[in-house]
């Protein structure tokens, strides 16, 4: 039962993966309203590994939230290949979903009572699409879990936990896979591996993805850095040493 | 999808098994119900063809009207040498039906409990006796002489009876003699419940139950080649007045219907009980599925970031509803096998005991079984399957996000005060509108009553914290920090304790309104009992109402100390032909003794007085109020009255009384005795008033029983309290099986409560964890979970009891006019409190272990 989504071109849906024009977001009213997000400027191209930095209360997760169409801003406009999510209903995001978005979490979320494999084919299966055996192997390999397939999580490490989770991240090959603070649960060496591995499927695959993260040794790994305070884009640099992240960073802080 | 929906289902393997626990018993007791009814009417069934195997035509008596507990009159015996010459005739036996009290080894009454004691007469001499027999003889011989008969294999093992063995019986006069020459059994019936049968000779039976050359039915056998109805027409040309003829076929199909209808009440009767505990398991069902849900909100969402849409996450709770339903819908249907074995135990435990066959599993038990129990948690899990859709994909990232609350969240409070108020009116029209019939009246209460259940539980969500406040300060004082945090556990989800609470509250409100009801119905009989009965002692049969010989009579007033008043009874019918009157109705007939009726009973005198009922003449009739009213019936009025044999007699109105609207002791016309008894064949007594010289004491009532003891065993004396008690008990009986009938409920309510806090306490792991590091004992923890059961327990009894109440009272405002007393039973209503408190602990026993059980360390790092 796949179905697709009608089109609607905005911006150049062929090279940009996503994109959010005049994005505010506002919560709650009166007196005790915050604004998490302010007049958010930003286009992703296709390939891209763009990383968003920013102290805490930033609003790093909550443009996130708005770029993936999980949560809605209060005004602006967010396009997803082509499609302008700011204007879908449920139904259609979860077809948008489905074709184009990828979500890597900092608790994983695997379900719990499937194993290793069945969360990596779960996307395939809820869109009703055939599961090709072949890139589910490819995918396993190269997550390092081929011996792994048949474990629940419960029986896996966090590190391997979330590399099922970059592999079922991938399995649909969206058109952009989110992630927020994959390594914020892991440690140090492990959160390298696990970088190391969205690195890897952005050259192979040129798969597109924004991540959010604290530590200045993983925004050096993208090909673009977005420093956010206070809910605007105030950086947005190539790719930088970890040395030269942690600089803006004291930067901003100072400021 | 489905996957994701089973495998689930496995992981919470604990769960699913409780909450299929609530649907499991309640579609027991409907499979239960199915197999139990459809094998006592097989067994019916099997014994009503065996009699009329080898029988084409059957000639009986024939009545004008039924009565409850006439039977038809006897007709000449002459008619049976006349059948045999009807061409067509091949063979033909007579027969005789009756009753007959046996006594056991010590000359007391066997009792039956209200099965009958039958009595046969059996043409076992006739060469042709064989065709026809549908007995088969397990000892002994048939009984052909003076002074002999046989008996069942049942009451010959209870009563350790074997041939050779000598008992009493009693029919028509005191007790006799029998030598005990066989023991019979029906062919292929198991058991023919609690029935006592007595077979004699045809001619013994003409003796005993004084039908000197009468017969009671023929067995007619057609020649080959000559149909039944064939020979149903030849026969009736012969046949004498109040006699028919009938294919033996019919007889069985009547006899049986009979017993159908019967049976088919005894079924609604406990389908309704199955019912109830399926209503309470929807609700156990719904708050368990509700709770998962909630847990598993970081799933769901996960489910919708990954691409899951929202039906997907809809239909993933409703398999799971549907399995959970189905597996238990199984094993409920098997259980009831079980359950039925129960189920007549119980029955033969309250005095109702039926015949039986091999056990009867028909396909529609099956069916309805696995449909209504599928159903009904499919339906359950609806609306936390709804809940489960508004999971927005974003929890699965923002730690405790709660489903955002429905469109039609806002008209919730309005919606459940609408839904109270419908229920009340749909109880309140089905209960006082007079247009509607029986059936739409009770559909419109029951519809009322269910959602009455629904509505308060919604309510209740809202007294959860003001009753929680007052029945946990006892928590509190006794229970210390442990109480105070249960107290507070109890009310941090309103809606999920109410909802837990209610699954009790319904059992609990059935319950009360039962007894409350009871109570007045014994105050109403009592109350009558008190406003009519003048005598000293009532002789009465065993369960107080069924009418008994009269032969006592003449013992009793031998006695000089003795004033006698006996009180014949039976249906009859009066055909009144006045302009107001409605043609033939119905009208209980007594006949009185005018000689002595004004000293036994207490007439509330419209118009005559004493002085009417003494001189009572043999045309002239004493007529209740309502029923003089009714047919437009005055003093010095006329009206004909008519007995089952279609005999009729003209009778003059000499007086009319009011009579307790609630019970009257007398009939709606009574006549003199000699009247009554040249009006109806075989009459009996309802009771035998008397007066004792000096008033009752213990004495006279020793004096008494001794008298009766040897003679007429099974008759009772009571005096005036006894006689209250009687009823009283007949009542609580009823009352007690309905009780056990509802534990059932209860029960399911039960399983609700552990499944609740079991949840709870997986969903409180970290915080137990938590608690325990910083010094609760585990003693600590299990108190605060049982304190915490406690408080719902309780939380139901203080909404069920009062709804209880005040559904009784509405009845009975409605049954008023009736005479009907509004009666709460205190000390039942102050147990069922305790019931709850008990059932509270019992429902804590396993959480609250669990909860001890806990590993702090493992407790704190769980996620
Ligand atoms: N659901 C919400 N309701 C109200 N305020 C919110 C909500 N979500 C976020 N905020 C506020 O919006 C601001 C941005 O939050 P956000 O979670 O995006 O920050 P963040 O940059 O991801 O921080 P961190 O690095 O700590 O994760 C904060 O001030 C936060 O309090
Ligand atoms: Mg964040």
């Amino acid at each position: 039962m796949t179905q697709t989504l009608a089109d609607r071109p905005s911006f150049d849906a062929d090279t940009t993966a996503v994109a959010a024009h005049e994005v505010a977001r506002r919560f709650g009213e009166g007196d005790t309203a915050v604004d998490a997000l302010q007049g958010v400027e930003l286009s992703v191209p296709i390939g891209q590994f763009t990383a968003v930095m920013g102290p805490s209360g930033s609003g790093k997760s909550t443009l996130m939230h708005i770029l993936a169409g999980l949560d809605r801003p209060t005004t602006g406009t967010v396009t997803i290949a082509g499609h302008e999510v700011t204007a879908l209903g449920d139904r259609q995001l979860t077809l948008l979903r489905r074709e184009h978005v990828g979500f890597i979490f900092q608790f994983f979320n695997l379900l719990p009572m499937l194993t290793a494999e069945e969360n990596l084919t779960l996307p395939l299966r809820l869109a009703g699409d055939k599961v090709d055996d072949d890139w589910t192997q490819e995918l396993l390999e190269k997550v390092g879990l081929t011996d792994r397939r048949k474990h629940r999580p419960s029986e896996l490490s966090g590190g391997q936990q979330q590399r099922v989770a970059i592999a079922r991240a991938l399995v649909n090959r969206p058109t952009i896979l989110f992630a927020d603070e994959p390594t914020g649960n892991l440690d140090s060496r492990t959160g390298e591996d696990i970088l190391r591995l969205l690195r890897d499927s952005v050259d192979t695959y040129k798969q597109t993805t924004l991540m959010v993260t604290h530590e200045p040794r993983a925004a050096a790994m993208a090909d673009r850095i977005l420093f956010l305070a206070d809910g605007r884009i105030v950086r947005d640099v190539g790719r930088s040493s970890a040395t030269d992240v942690l600089a803006v960073m004291e930067e901003l802080a100072r400021t | 999808m489905l996957r994701v929906a089973l495998r689930g289902l496995l992981g919470r393997k604990l769960r699913a098994v409780l909450t299929a626990l609530a649907v499991i018993l309640g579609v027991a007791m409907i499979s239960g119900t199915f197999v139990l009814t459809d094998t006592i009417n097989k067994a019916f069934d099997s014994l009503f063809t065996d009699s009329y195997a080898g029988t084409d035509v059957v000639i009986t008596g024939a009545q004008a009207f039924e009565t409850d507990f006439g039977q038809p009159p006897p007709f000449e015996e002459s008619l049976f040498e006349e059948v045999q010459e009807v061409d067509g005739v091949d063979a033909a036996v007579r027969g005789i039906t009756d009753f007959a009290q046996l006594t056991d080894k010590d000359g007391g009454p066997i009792t039956t409990g209200g099965a009958p004691t039958l009595g046969f007469g059996l043409d076992a001499e006739n060469p042709a006796f064989e065709r026809f027999n549908p007995l088969v003889l397990v000892d002994g011989e048939w009984p052909v002489g003076a002074s002999e008969v046989a008996i069942d294999p049942g009451t010959a093992n209870d009563e350790g009876y074997v041939v050779g063995d000598t008992i009493g019986v009693r029919a028509r006069g005191p007790v006799e003699d029998f030598e005990i020459v066989g023991i019979a059994k029906f062919g292929s019936v198991d058991s023919i419940g609690g029935a006592t049968v007595a077979y004699f000779s045809i001619e013994e039976a003409q003796v005993l139950f004084e039908k000197d050359g009468r017969l009671d039915g023929i067995q007619i056998a057609a020649e080959a080649g000559t149909s039944a109805s064939e020979l149903i027409s030849r026969i009736e040309p012969i046949l004498p007045e109040q006699t028919e003829a009938v294919t033996g076929e019919e007889q069985a199909q009547e006899d049986s219907s009979d017993v159908e209808e019967f049976t088919s009440f005894i079924q609604y009767f406990l389908l309704a009980f199955g019912g109830i505990a399926l209503f309470v398991g929807a609700f156990v069902i719904f708050n368990t599925l509700s709770i998962t849900v909630a847990q598993r909100t970081r799933e769901f969402a996960t489910l919708r970031t990954l691409g899951g849409s929202r039906q997907q996450v809809l239909g993933s709770v409703i398999v799971e509803a549907f399995v959970i339903g189905f597996l238990a819908s199984v094993v409920g249907l098997f259980l009831g096998l079980l359950l039925a074995l129960g189920l007549n135990a119980v029955f033969v435990e309250f005095g109702i005991d039926l015949p039986t066959s091999g056990t009867v599993f028909a396909t529609r038990t099956i069916v309805v079984s696995l449909i209504v129990g599928t159903l009904v948690t499919v339906l359950a899990g609806i609306v936390p399957a709804l809940r489960a859709t508004r999971v927005a994909p974003i929890a699965a990232v923002r730690e405790g996000a709660t489903p955002p609350a429905g469109r039609f969240a806002k008209f919730a409070p309005l919606f459940t005060v609408l839904m109270v108020a419908a229920a009340l009116a749909l109880v309140l029209v089905g209960m006082f509108s007079n247009a509607l019939g029986t059936g739409l009246a009770l559909g419109l209460i029951g519809l009322g009553v269910v959602l009455l259940f629904v509505g308060v539980a919604l309510v209740s969500a809202r007294l959860v914290g003001p009753i929680a406040a007052v029945v946990g300060t006892v928590s509190v004082r006794i229970g210390g920090t442990p109480g105070r945090l249960a107290r507070d556990n109890a009310t941090r989800n309103p809606g999920r304790t109410a909802s837990t609470a209610a699954a009790l509250m319904i059992g609990l409100t059935l319950v009360t309104f039962v007894a409350v009801i009871a109570e007045g119905l014994t105050s109403s009989v009592r109350d009558a009992i008190d406003e009519q009965l003048s005598a000293d002692y009532a002789i009465v049969s065993e369960d107080g109402f069924t009418p008994f010989e009269p032969g006592v009579d003449s013992t009793l007033a031998s006695e000089e100390t003795l004033t006698v008043s006996p009180v014949r009874g039976e249906n009859a019918r009066a055909l009144i032909d006045s302009s107001t009157g409605q043609g033939a109705v119905d009208a209980q007939l007594t006949g009185i003794d005018p000689a002595t009726i004004t000293s036994a009973y207490a007439f509330a005198w419209d118009e005559g007085s004493d002085a009417t009922a003494a001189s009572l003449g043999e045309t002239d009739a004493v007529v209740e109020r309502n029923f003089a009213e009714d047919n437009g019936l005055r003093v010095g009025g006329t009206f004909q009255i008519q007995g089952p044999s279609g005999d009729q007699v003209e009778l003059t109105v000499a007086g009319i009384y009011d009579a307790p609207e609630f019970w009257g002791m007398l009939g709606e016309v009574s006549v003199p005795i000699d009247t009554f008894d040249g009006l109806i064949d075989g009459p009996r007594n309802l009771y035998t008033l008397l007066l004792a010289e000096g008033g009752a004491s213990e004495a006279t009532t020793m004096e008494l029983a001794q008298l009766l003891a040897v003679d007429f065993p099974g008759i009772e004396i009571d005096t005036q309290s006894d006689f209250k008690d009687r009823f009283e008990q007949n009542v609580s009986q009823f009352l007690n099986l309905l009780f056990v009938l509802l534990a059932l409920s209860v029960i399911v309510s039960l399983f609700g409560m552990v499944n609740t806090l079991i949840l709870s306490v997986f969903e409180r792991t970290r915080e137990l964890g938590m608690l325990r590091a910083v010094g609760m004992t585990r003693r600590q923890a299990r108190r605060m979970i049982r304190h915490e059961s406690v408080i719902t327990a309780l939380i139901g009894a203080a909404i069920g009891i009062p709804l209880g109440v005040g559904l009784a009272a509405i009845i009975t405002v409605r049954l008023s006019d009736q005479g009907f007393a509004f009666s709460v039973p205190w000390d039942k209503i102050v147990i069922f409190a305790i019931v709850a408190v008990i059932a509270g602990i019992l429902a804590a026993v396993f959480p609250a272990r669990r909860a001890a059980r806990l590993n702090v360390l493992r407790a704190l790092q769980y996620e």
